[in-house]
């Protein structure tokens, strides 16, 4: 495939998908978001996450360690904010604890390995998954594998840079967005109910 | 040890004011070390570059580095410098030649455990009966460590390499090691002027919060994978764990682009680029091409310098376009095999067009009328 026209889509995308980086998608500046390789303003990439995860039929969102554990100021806040989030969206959320690889392997309904996410998304028929919180080596490596042998759309909320390899991300996001999402899925829900 | 200020890595490279110095290159590394604000510096002596890291001691002994000690050999000097970036500080070292291959399967592992170590390689020939002179062949084996990889052509160059390559390891989507290298002998041990700023500022410290991998402990990666790997598995999920971190990697090297066309400005830089004849080369052979460059033009031929500053990743899309407009490339190196006229070659898909000569190796110098013998016979 010609670097210019790669897409990042759902897969399956096959045995071994290349890295997005290596395929010519960078990594949105301050104030963009990147929506399927495409660099979008960050407004754009919050309405479209909201959009998917409000036609989703299982989303799930996937915390890493970096939100789970209490390690800094305000991560509390944030893990509040996300467990506001899915409540309004009606996802579940299944942890990324560690990064471990467990043998013989993790239990796929109760968590999500990187090494691995493709078992927790297969099990549970997840459609629509969001990563937060996970280190950024360990999301593109979870990224890739899930672009790689499943259909499922992928949401990047990173607190750093953003991710070539999910279908949208989102870069510098925090607190304030988590709340602003909300707020939009609210928002949104409430429209489609008054239609 | 003068007080330091700490400044924005901005106003170290390009603002604050400079002081003209006349120096070494292993003085010009103490220099950049000086300013570095690195944590921890662990050295072997191996010539060419025994003198660099020995003034990296000084630097301890006055202050400027916090931790510093000698290792048992190559091998260890990486892996506990592996050891230091993994607990989430700043470290620097150096070797060269036949001390860059004695420690050779460290370098992939600090790539892959995603560590922003800077080595200086001071590069030394590689072979038996045993030398010490210079040669750039070690450069051919580390292509595809996944390091990030400066050539340095001067003394300048190998001073701001090495404070820049920090900022640019750094950075959460990069995090991978870099490599800056110079022509052992030829930048070490000549005294050159340099421009370097007071010694009184220094970059900010390292901050480990903003790895792209969790700082080590015996439950996480890189160490629990270590101890208990999906390395041993053998099955699909395990290939495709690999296959994908693999890939992760040299997506971050791709990813250091836009932060070395910041800092380095630019991956190459030219001289009359439109040329017919484009003399594309690395480190001190930019020298003797760019004197040879100089002798052509005066007897009327035309003649162009690209200096390649960045290896890895390789500046393929700007030399493939440098080259759709020159009727020859000649690549002249310090090396037996001519790694470079094969990575040049690699990306330009005209045979013929890509002349991997002359080579001196051995310890010898380049003599600039090899290169020029070349333009002349192109030119013809």
């Amino acid at each position: 495939m010609n670097e210019m026209s790669y897409k990042v889509l759902p897969g399956p995308e096959g045995f071994l998908p290349p890295a997005a980086a290596s395929m010519g998608i960078e990594l949105p500046e301050v104030g963009e978001a990147l929506v399927e390789g495409g660099v979008v303003s960050a407004q754009q990439g919050l309405e479209k996450i909201v959009e998917k995860l409000i036609s989703a039929k299982n989303p799930v969102f996937f915390p890493g360690p970096l939100i789970l554990w209490n390690w800094k100021d305000g991560v509390a806040e944030k893990a509040a904010a996300l467990k506001e989030l899915a409540e309004a969206v009606g996802a579940k959320i299944i942890p990324m604890p560690d990064y471990r690889p467990k043998y013989p392997m993790i239990n796929p309904a109760i968590e999500v390995n990187p090494n691995h996410p493709n078992l927790t998304i297969w099990h549970n028929k997840i459609d629509v998954c969001v990563f937060i919180g996970v280190h950024c080596h360990y999301a593109n490596v979870a990224l890739k594998i899930i672009r790689g042998g499943t259909s499922c759309y992928t949401i990047a909320f990173c607190g750093e840079v953003g991710h070539e390899d999910a279908m949208i991300s989102l870069r510098g996001a925090g607190l304030s967005e988590l709340k602003k999402l909300t707020e939009l899925v609210k928002k949104r829900k409430g429209e489609v109910k008054g239609d | 040890m003068i007080e330091q200020k700490v400044v924005n890595p901005e106003f170290l490279f390009f603002t604050a004011e400079k002081k003209k110095l006349f120096m070494t290159g292993s003085e010009a590394v103490r220099e950049a070390i000086r300013k570095a604000n690195v944590d921890v510096a662990i050295s072997y002596p191996i010539t060419p570059q025994s003198e660099s890291m020995h003034l990296v001691g000084d630097l301890f002994a006055e202050g400027y580095v916090k931790e510093y000690f000698r290792g048992e050999n190559e091998f260890a000097v990486m892996s506990s410098v592996a050891g230091a970036a993994m607990a989430g500080v700043r470290v620097f070292t150096a070797t060269g030649g036949p001390g860059t291959l004695r420690a050779f399967e460290v370098f992939p592992t600090w790539a892959g455990a995603r560590l922003p170590i800077v080595c200086a390689f001071m590069t030394r020939g590689v072979n038996s009966p045993l030398t010490i002179q210079p040669d750039t062949i070690e450069m051919a084996y580390l292509l595809e460590t996944g390091i990030l990889m400066l050539h340095a052509e001067t003394a300048q160059d190998l001073h701001d390499m090495i404070l820049k390559a920090f900022i640019v390891a750094e950075k959460t989507d990069v995090h991978v090691p870099v490599g800056v290298f110079a022509d052992g002998f030829f930048v070490t041990h000549t005294k050159e002027a340099l421009e370097i700023p007071e010694p009184d500022i220094k970059l900010p410290s390292y901050d480990p919060n903003n790895s792209p991998v969790p700082p080590m402990d015996m439950e996480s990666v890189p160490v629990r994978q270590m101890r208990d790997p999906f390395v041993m598995k053998s099955n699909f999920i395990s290939y495709a764990a690999h296959a994908s971190w693999q890939q992760e990697v040299d997506a971050a090297r791709e990813r250091s682009r836009k932060y070395l066309e910041k800092y380095l400005g630019g991956l190459l830089e030219t001289e009359n680029e439109d040329a017919d004849v484009l003399l594309v080369t690395s480190g001190t052979a930019v020298c003797q091409s760019r004197e040879a460059m100089a002798a052509a033009r005066a007897q009327g031929l035309s003649v162009g310098l690209v200096k390649l500053k960045c290896i890895r990743p390789f500046p393929a899309q700007e030399i493939k376009a440098l080259a759709a407009k020159a009727k020859a490339i000649i690549v002249p190196e310090f090396n037996r095999v001519g790694w470079l006229a094969k990575e040049i070659k690699s990306v330009i898909d005209e045979p013929g067009k890509v002349i991997g000569a002359p080579r001196v190796y051995g310890g010898m110098t380049m003599p600039p009328e090899l290169i020029l013998d070349e333009i002349r016979r192109v030119s013809r």
